[in-house]
């Protein structure tokens, strides 16, 4: 029993000096249970997200304003789906099958990042989305590219590489409407007005109210805290905003000379907790839809299956 | 119900021609064809590579992280591999 309990601070303390000379933790390394279990819900929960992401986008495939938005919005989508395929497999690394997670989705039992849960009313809010929820998820992804945990953080090199043109588009997007008539530039405004607190509700709650986070920075999953990202968010995106002529939907926005940075206004932590508790205005009905393409895919994917074995037969025989 | 999403591949993509295959990712795919194509859509959106190699995971042999000690220390005793162990005279170069 001692022997044991000796190895088990022996692996601890091994893990802890890797991770104090920041080397990277990889799959077949020895890692506590808690870590292991932390990254399989940070990484499927990521996955969810690009996956369930498609439907807002998606939406607006078929009625893109021109060829080169429509080609452009096909090639974001399905860049989406691709970062959803890279990072099952860096959940898969850890020991949980992509069966496992598809099923966690489709029961509730994984969450995916609640931006999702908003409705896409306008065009502009492909714009919105682009420059505003991509950009801060790339503001999350650009500090996971040094996650600890090696699968993780290779993932999110390449994602990185592919998102900066996500970001782009959309703001150019957003560029062209506010230039354009009173009617086009309202568009503009009013997506801007409905995606900015959601965008930053995207960085999750208040340091404070985050249990997971401390841990996280300890085992450097995470670099830099919610509130640390939010900041560096918003002082980056108001110029964005002042110079395409939109106005920030936040009253309280302003220059603060002494920390370097804008303060704003408070997040509405009700509608946080709403949305993500299950009751924001399309949880249901994305879920809802992921199922019946699963659903729907099945005969594809059995189909598949037949034909490998057959081969598989046949090569034996 | 017979529902699988395939089998786990590893990629390696080559990015040009000479160059080493280098790992990229996994990917799920049901058999050979439809793993190249798979890996293809996935990994080579961007012109990043001109060939793949599809391994499938479980095919691949992997030392232990615990052996990195052990299993590679003959590598380290074996100074007269690296040529800064020979001396040559003053003045030779190219060599």
């Amino acid at each position: 029993m001692n022997s044991l309990k000796l190895d088990e601070n022996q692996l601890i303390e091994n893990f802890e000096a890797k991770l104090a000379k920041n080397e990277m933790i990889e799959p077949k390394d020895w890692m506590p249970a808690q870590y292991r279990k932390h990254l399989i819900r940070q990484i499927s929960q990521h996955a969810h997200s690009e996956i369930i992401g498609m439907q807002p986008e998606g939406n607006w495939i078929t009625r893109a304003p021109s060829m080169r938005r429509k080609m452009v919005l096909l090639a974001k989508v399905q860049d989406e789906a691709g970062h959803g395929l890279y990072l099952y497999s860096a959940a898969e690394s850890m020991g949980i099958s992509r069966e496992e997670m598809l099923d966690q989705l489709h029961t509730g039992a994984a969450k995916y990042s609640s931006i999702f849960n908003y409705p896409t009313l306008t065009w502009a809010d492909m714009g919105a989305i682009g420059w505003l929820v991509d950009g801060a998820a790339i503001m999350n992804q650009v500090m996971l590219q040094r996650t600890s945990y090696g699968p993780y953080a290779r993932a999110m090199v390449r994602i990185c590489k592919e998102e900066s043109f996500h970001q782009r588009q959309g703001y150019e997007i957003m560029n062209v409407l506010a230039s354009g008539s009173a009617e086009q530039k309202e568009m503009a405004q009013d997506a801007l007005n409905r995606w900015w607190w959601p965008s930053l509700m995207m960085f999750g709650p208040r340091d404070e109210e985050s249990p997971n986070s401390e841990q996280a920075i300890k085992w450097k999953i995470k670099r830099e805290t919610n509130d640390q990202l939010r900041q560096r968010f918003v002082n980056q995106t108001v110029s964005q905003v002042e110079k395409i002529g939109l106005v920030v939907p936040d009253k309280a926005i302003k220059w603060n000379e002494a920390k370097n940075g804008y303060d704003f206004g408070e997040i509405n932590w009700d509608e946080f907790w709403t949305v993500v508790k299950g009751n924001g205005p399309c949880n249901k009905v994305r879920i809802a839809n992921k199922i019946k393409s699963h659903e729907e895919g099945a005969w594809v994917r059995e189909a598949a299956n037949a034909h490998a074995e057959k081969n598989n037969k046949t090569k034996a025989a | 119900m017979n529902d699988s999403q395939g089998i786990l591949w590893e990629v390696f993509i080559q990015s040009k021609p000479g160059q080493p295959h280098k790992h990229a990712g996994s990917v799920h795919a049901h058999d050979n064809e439809m793993a190249l194509q798979n890996a293809r859509d996935l990994y080579c959106r961007r012109s990043e590579g001109t060939n793949l190699w599809l391994v499938p995971a479980s095919a691949i042999v992997a030392s232990s992280p615990e052996d990195i000690g052990s299993f590679f220390e003959p590598s380290n005793d074996k100074v007269y591999r690296h040529p800064t162990f020979y001396s040559v005279p003053e003045g030779i170069t190219h060599m």
